[in-house]
């Protein structure tokens, strides 16, 4: 039997590499998109593995739900990318520097 | 090593490798296929874990609908790769000890042995998962079941009314012009005598 402890590792795994995915491609907002993506993957296997081990189905319900907000903030995300690119040119998060705070 | 145990670690090796090469791939759209890998290895150690239904729904909404929105924008825009890559390398080291800190930190936590559960007995199922999700999510979270359908009509409508755009060289149609048009506006009735016939013809 695999323990839970192997599934955490995993999930904290993931989410490393989407952090430093974070640094690495901090001027491309797609993959940036990509790399929010991959940490809810990461919440997400970690929240079934705890309903699986501890026998709870809420930590699935919570997943279902985490999955509808995730989706829905990649739609408006990207819609959001293509109104920048259409008005910019450009999706350089180095250049998007209109507002001076 | 079980058969579990040898699709578990395939699964996490997968897993692990496609996530570094979607944030080290030079080209978006090769991230976006990397990261659909991820996701259906993902999928399929949600449903080694007994998470069917939820299984089925990442490889369905995800990898069906959502990384192909991605894969949509990304080619899409016509983006300037090699401008994208700049100041790759010099993010590296810092990302790398960041990376690296995290996970061993995390590690020190995850293998405490308050996280030493064992799973629960075996049990026969009588309910499919999908039912057990179902018979919660209408009782216990219905009332978060009909935000979420309410997130993601907030969700269209943001992502139609950002997008939209009427650009003044294209022609349309304005429907209720044509619904209102009366006989009169488009009829004329001309009271006139009757032409010669031309000669010749």
């Amino acid at each position: 039997m695999i323990p839970l402890t192997h599934f955490l590792v995993l999930g904290a795994i993931l989410f490393s590499i989407s952090i430093a995915g974070i640094f690495l491609n901090r001027k491309n907002v797609i993959v940036l998109l990509m790399c929010i993506e991959l940490m809810l993957l990461a919440v997400n296997t970690n929240f079934i593995a705890f309903s699986h081990y501890l026998g709870d189905i809420s930590g699935q319900v919570f997943v279902f739900f985490i999955l509808t907000v995730a989706a829905a903030e990649a739609a408006i995300g990207l819609a959001i990318l293509v109104v920048v690119f259409r008005n910019r040119r450009t999706i350089n998060v180095q250049d998007l520097d209109e507002m001076k705070g | 090593m079980t058969f579990v145990q040898f699709l578990f670690y395939f699964f996490a090796a997968i897993q692990v490798l496609a996530a570094l090469r979607v944030v080290t791939v030079k080209n978006p759209v090769h991230a976006a296929l990397f990261l659909v890998l991820t996701f259906v290895s993902a999928a399929c150690m949600w449903i080694l874990l007994e998470a069917e239904f939820l299984g089925l729904l990442l490889v369905l909404v995800y990898v069906g609908a959502v990384m192909v929105l991605f894969l949509f924008v990304v080619m899409m825009l016509d983006v300037n790769i090699a401008e994208m890559r700049e100041g790759f390398a010099s993010y590296m080291p810092v990302a790398l000890v960041v990376a690296i800190i995290m996970v061993v930190e995390m590690g020190m936590v995850l293998t405490q042995r308050i996280f030493n559960v064992r799973p629960p007995v075996e049990k026969v199922a009588d309910v499919s998962n999908t039912e057990a999700i179902g018979a919660v999510m209408y009782t216990d979270y219905v009332y978060p079941f009909e935000i979420a359908a309410v997130i993601l009509l907030v969700a269209i409508i943001a992502a139609i009314s950002l997008t939209l755009r009427r650009r003044p060289a294209t022609k349309y149609q304005t429907p209720i012009e044509q619904i209102k048009v009366r006989r009169n506006d488009r009829v004329r009735l001309v009271s006139m005598k009757a032409e010669k016939k031309e000669n010749g013809s």
